[in-house]
């Protein structure tokens, strides 16, 4: 890995930090920034052409080119001066961009419409097969350029890995800083971090409503731990679970219409489903055992959850409406926190090697366990909405960070914050 | 001097006053014969004081407080992975039970904590079932369930911050915090 490739993310990073100086549109708290740890071991070199026009919104192809390099999927090509400088309106020389090394070239422009707002259009093309891949145009306001860009790299990345991109995606977190918790909202690199909620008690368990409007968490605003479900939009937030004992663990069915959660209204710890108004509560399972930390798999049939009811925290499934729970976890003797990957194959969780924590990776049909992480103290791991990485919580030098790892284990990103510990990331839906 | 003679004159004043009032006249007829401009401060309408403090069930519960009285310790520790109320704290719980039961109308909140290894909504579920331990044992001594509710703070507030055995010993812990207290 060549120190020039860094060199794109620091000055992202600063002109961020100057950008949000300036504007004042982004309150004290810092924002994360990412660093990368660990790329793909093939990575497609994209030449990527400074769109035409691009710096009256403050440019797109910065924003583009980070989003493509974090990936750790591709690799962006320096590309030289040309004059004149190529658009999507241009005839493409594709034995010229061969010549350059780059497998797919992204050339683009910006213009002002007549009422204030602008146009971008962009074309991509596959240098190699010498196919046009086509573009899309965008009306957009300034204020609407990362956005925008964004959604250029999902564009590209969907092109040319064959799966949706998450560059538009939102992530969720917690920052503790001395006594004051924050859950915050950012985009998924970083940038624009907003408040939720701000509390001087624990926030944790955030946990995205499928359309992405909605976060349920638990607070302990009151002293003990209760379930709430939080508009992002307007701040409306209502108490979805707050019965005598403790209230935990929320997580939504993949239809949005039913919160699973961990109670211990009648004894011990339980799971109970419940209309995300509070509303028909149901209990689902009776041990006398611990059983937390409940997902539905994607299809919705089933409910992963974390139990002890074998003598050690293991990892079981039982059908979503109650019944039966088979065990799934076998290696080890303490793997909580389940979370299915969103195309249902595979199982991600913590799990105890030694004295270690780690995230670990199961998949559920031939039952390979795979660790992912070479951290100690890793929590909460959650899959962006294409199930190419896993973000999830970890301590380094005593501080709380976030980082993320690709299922294969080679791409490995870490996100810091200015001050203070960031913990509890959730990784949100597609954004339509 | 001056002063303290003036005090004393006042104060047995008001001593007398006081004995001639209830035991001459209990419907108060003895301030007829209280005479004008003589011993102000001893006429003065006395205060009586109505103390709740020492009163079981009141706002404020002085043997709870009191340092000397065991019912003023409020901490169990535990062993790593154990949920078992250890027979060292079994006076303790017992005091309270006593006290619960003798108090029928007070509240008792349980915060179960855990150390901060683990995941936390593991954590969360391992510091109720600490919680649920002691108010079992509380009942099984004779307090009401009505009176007790226990819940869990997990790994999230831990008395000792550090990363280490020490600490964690601090960390695993249930509190029992009475009404007005949390």
């Amino acid at each position: 890995m060549s120190p020039s490739r860094f060199a794109p993310f620091r000055w992202l990073a600063s002109a961020a930090a100057l950008l949000a100086g300036l504007l004042g549109a982004i309150p004290a708290h810092a924002q994360l920034s990412i660093e990368i740890t660990g790329a793909g071991a093939q990575r497609i070199p994209v030449a990527i052409v400074p769109f035409a026009g691009e710096p009256a919104i403050g440019g797109l192809t910065q924003v583009i080119r980070a989003d493509l390099e974090r990936s750790g999927l591709f690799r962006t090509l320096e590309v030289p001066p040309l004059s004149p400088s190529p658009t999507e309106r241009s005839e493409v020389n594709f034995a010229e961009w061969r010549a350059r090394l780059a497998d797919a070239l992204l050339v683009g422009s910006v213009a002002a419409r007549p009422d204030g707002r602008f146009e971008a259009r962009f074309k991509l093309y596959d240098i190699v097969q010498q196919r046009d891949l086509s573009g899309i145009a965008f009306t957009l306001s300034k204020d609407q350029a990362r956005a925008t860009a964004h959604r250029i790299a999902d564009f590209v990345y969907e092109k040319l890995i064959g799966e949706k991109g998450v560059f538009s995606t939102r992530i969720a977190y917690v920052v503790k800083r001395g006594n004051r918790y924050e859950l915050q909202i950012a985009d998924a690199d970083g940038f624009g971090p907003e408040t939720a909620l701000a509390s001087f008690e624990p926030i944790i368990s955030p946990a995205w409503s499928p359309d992405g409007r909605r976060l349920a968490y638990v607070s302990f605003e009151n002293k003990k731990p209760v379930v709430y479900v939080h508009s992002l939009v307007d701040g409306k937030r209502h108490v979805a679970a707050n019965f005598r004992g403790s209230n935990s663990a929320p997580a939504w069915s993949p239809d949005g219409k039913t919160l699973v959660v961990s109670l211990s209204r009648e004894g011990g710890s339980q799971l109970f489903v419940l209309n995300p108004d509070g509303s028909g509560v149901r209990r689902l399972t009776s041990s006398a055992a611990i059983d937390t930390e409940p997902r539905y798999s994607p299809d919705g049939q089933w409910i992963y959850f974390t139990s002890d009811r074998g003598g050690s925290p293991q990892i079981y499934r039982m059908p979503a409406g109650g019944g039966t729970p088979q065990r799934v976890t076998f290696e080890g003797s303490y793997n909580v926190s389940p979370r299915i990957s969103p195309d249902g194959r595979h199982l991600a969780y913590i799990a105890r090697n030694g004295g270690r924590f780690q995230v670990a990776l199961l998949d559920l049909n031939n039952r390979q366990v795979q660790i992912l992480t070479d951290s100690d103290r890793d929590e909460s791991p959650s899959f962006a909405p294409n199930g190419r990485m896993i973000l999830l919580a970890t301590v380094i030098n005593e501080r709380g960070v976030l980082s993320a790892v690709s299922t294969d284990g080679r791409i490995k990103q870490r996100l810091t914050t200015g001050g203070g510990d960031v913990r509890e990331p959730a990784w949100g839906p597609f954004i339509e | 001097m001056r002063a303290i003679l003036v005090a004393i004159f006042a104060a047995t004043g008001l001593f007398l006053g006081a004995c001639s009032t209830t035991s001459e006249d209990p419907q108060g007829a003895s301030v007829e014969s209280r005479k004008p401009g003589a011993g102000t401060d001893a006429q003065k309408p006395r205060v009586a004081t109505v103390d709740l403090t020492n009163k079981p069930g009141g706002a404020s519960l002085s043997p709870l407080k009191d340092p000397a009285n065991i019912l003023s310790k409020r901490s169990i520790y535990y062993d790593f992975d154990r949920f078992d109320v250890k027979d060292e704290y079994r006076p303790l719980v017992e005091a309270h039970a006593k006290y619960l039961r003798e108090n029928p109308g007070t509240k008792m909140l349980i915060q179960g904590n855990t150390d901060e290894r683990g995941s936390r909504e593991y954590n969360v579920a391992l510091g109720q079932r600490r919680a649920d331990g002691v108010k079992r044992m509380l009942m099984l001594l004779g307090a009401k369930d009505a009176q007790i509710e226990a819940v869990s703070l997990g790994e999230e507030k831990p008395k000792s911050e550090g990363n280490n055995e020490q600490s964690w010993a601090q960390n695993r812990r249930s509190d029992m915090l009475y009404g007005g207290e949390f």
